[in-house]
């Protein structure tokens, strides 16, 4: 086990060394002078030369290397590019940041039981209407664009009753149930797109564990359905969710763009736009890194929690 | 000549006719036995595709809007920036405009059918171009293996470790918002994905005995690859095609919203519809950015159909 995690630990640095220097390379591809088209047309030259200076485009690239890397690791990336506020970047990243947390957390609490659910009952009344209406919904709804999503609960929910609440972000000092309230439209929208997904895992996790041979003998051997359930069927069928969940965590913080725009919810997103909006490359580059480094962390602890459970996906990692 | 026929769809018609004089160069016998298997099991697996309900319905849908985005004339009279004479903001199914008309008097529907235009070419362009690069990386990287493999592999999951989206967001802002800066950004970003999983594909097939008597008989890899493996993963790349298609619309319909677009703002564009109107839903305006967003909703479900059936089609 300790050979894995070390292993699985290397792994993640070597990919986030690879993204800090497509990161980097990204400005330093692009044809023409980025921060023309940063700044914008109309843009003074004073302030196309804070932009240049901005993206360290004068420096050669192992500088600029060294400069994004030194910054994730200090978690200090500089002065927000913004005239008017000029705030720390980081400061700016930790705010939305906690808010994108609170986001994501109440949806993981939703969306977590109720899609294990759908899809344990799926796998388990598999091929009848109940089956097929689980995979073909949540298949629809997982399709939709998040914005779109959105959109819908507005006009559907938000406007028609009083209790869904248009803007996800409270009014300051509201209690913790009044966040919950405020937040409601955008978990279900997280809902609706991660349903389907996520109960389609489980649901061939567990048709799978269900068909085992250990699964088998367990109940010839007089389990109870309930014990053969617990014992073997969750801890086979719950390793793929496991897996997507961690995946999908990275997402679930940076991916929610438009959702968070539709709802003014001042999460990761929402500060990513206006840094494009702003034309704030600091805070747009910190934003996507402080992503990758929360994706990378995820899919971290997802495989090590996948290896706990199964000893054999141990091994998987060596024969790469 | 019959063994061409029998390859499906190939990705590109150069790599087509290059495979096809390879096949001259063979003798005919050797090649039609599996070819002439082969081609039953599709016959088959089009009839199971054919008869599935979900694809019909998804042709349906995606073939209304791939009309519409042909010959939006023939489904609406109006332009969609004609000022038509109903007025501003009124509601739909009142008459004039049957969808309402836009805080500027544009008529809603003609918006949408006019709208499906930009989509119904940039992501399937997109797609078009990821599909390519990616089998192609995927089958040489899956069928050599060794370091190249290990380092593509290695930057392949690093870019897919940050959301679509962030990355397309960070690339169009520095290149520069336009189309043809979206329509590589997509592709670019669609091709990870699609190496991954052809790759896969590649290297299982590699190990198979097919392969390794072709590798005996002293075959080129490039007949190997294109001729040997390339047919028998045709169908995952179809797959991967459709399943792509539908994320390249769900893609370019977000940055359309999020006004990455660039160009001029009043063009008929459903994402950028919806983001323009949405604000109003609070005051009752739903229409002008509702219906919009039922047009996203409906060719990204169709598309997603369509993927759905040929995926379980093709494993019937």
């Amino acid at each position: 086990m300790l050979r894995f995690i070390i292993r699985r630990i290397l792994l993640a640095f070597v990919t986030l060394a690879i993204l800090l220097v497509i990161i980097t390379l990204i400005p330093n591809i692009a044809p023409g002078d980025p921060a023309r088209k940063i700044a914008g047309g109309t843009a003074s030259p004073e302030r196309l030369k804070q932009v240049t200076e901005s993206l360290g485009l004068r420096d050669s690239i192992a500088t600029q290397l060294w400069e994004v890397t030194t910054s994730v690791f200090t978690f200090d990336f500089g002065e927000s590019f913004s005239v008017a506020t000029g705030e720390r970047v980081t400061d700016l990243v930790l705010t939305s940041l906690g808010n994108s947390a609170k986001l994501v957390g109440l949806s993981l609490l939703v969306i977590i039981p109720l899609s294990i659910l759908g899809g344990l009952i799926a796998a388990y009344k598999k091929d009848t209407w109940i089956d097929r209406m689980i995979v073909n919904v949540g298949l629809a709804f997982s399709a939709i664009p998040d914005f779109v999503a959105g959109v819908f609960l507005l006009a559907f929910l938000a406007v028609p009753f009083e209790f869904f609440k248009v803007q996800a972000n409270p009014p300051s000092g509201a209690s913790p149930l009044t966040q919950v309230q405020h937040l409601m439209l955008p978990v279900i929208a997280v809902l609706a797109v991660y349903f389907g997904y996520i109960a389609r895992i489980t649901r061939a996790g567990a048709i799978n564990a269900l068909d085992a041979d250990y699964t088998r003998t367990a109940f010839m051997r007089g389990l109870t359905t309930q014990a053969v359930f617990r014992k073997h069927v969750a801890r086979n069928a719950l390793q793929p969710t496991v897996a997507v969940i961690g995946t999908q965590l990275g997402y679930l913080f940076g991916g929610m763009v438009a959702l968070e725009v539709v709802f003014s919810y001042q999460g990761v997103g929402n500060l990513i736009i206006s840094a494009v909006d702003g034309a704030d490359y600091p805070v747009l580059r910190a934003g996507v890194l402080t992503v990758a480094v929360i994706y990378m962390i995820a899919t971290l602890l997802a495989d090590l929690l996948v290896a706990y459970m199964n000893p054999r996906a141990r091994q998987s990692l060596g024969e790469n | 000549m019959d063994d061409v026929q029998s390859m499906p769809d190939k990705p590109t018609a150069g790599e087509s006719s290059e495979a096809a004089e390879v096949v001259t160069a063979e003798t005919p016998a050797k090649v039609e036995a599996p070819g002439s298997g082969r081609k039953q099991i599709q016959r088959e697996q089009r009839r199971v595709l054919f008869r599935s309900p979900g694809f019909i319905i998804g042709c349906v849908i995606v073939g209304f809007w791939i009309f519409a985005a042909f010959f939006p004339g023939l489904l609406s009279g109006a332009e969609p920036k004609e000022f038509v004479d109903a007025g501003a903001r009124v509601k739909p199914f009142t008459g004039g405009a049957w969808l309402g008309t836009d805080q500027s008097g544009f008529d809603v529907y003609a918006r949408i059918i006019y709208g499906s235009r930009r989509i119904l070419i940039i992501a399937p362009l997109a797609t078009g171009i990821a599909i390519v690069v990616g089998t192609f990386l995927g089958l040489i990287m899956g069928y050599y293996r060794g370091w190249v493999d290990e380092v593509l592999s290695r930057i392949i999951e690093a870019i897919l470790s940050i959301p679509i989206i962030l990355m397309a967001i960070l690339v169009v802002f520095t290149f520069g918002k336009s189309i043809p800066v979206i329509i590589g950004t997509i592709a670019v970003l669609f091709v990870p994905a699609i190496t991954r999983t052809i790759r896969s594909a590649a290297a299982a097939e590699a190990d198979l005995d097919y392969v390794v008597s072709a590798k005996m008989r002293g075959e080129s890899g490039f007949f190997i690859v294109t001729r040997e493996i390339l047919p028998n993963v045709v169908g995952l790349v179809v797959v991967e095609l459709t399943v792509r298609l539908g994320y390249a619309i769900f893609t370019y319909a977000t940055l359309a919203f999020l006004g990455f677009v660039g160009g001029n703002a009043t063009d008929a564009d459903w994402g950028n519809d919806v983001n323009s109107n949405y604000e109003q839903i609070v005051n009752d305006i739903w229409w002008p950015s509702i219906f919009p967003a039922v047009a996203i909703a409906s060719l990204v479900i169709g598309v997603n159909l369509m993927a759905d059936s040929i995926d379980k089609a093709l494993k019937s």
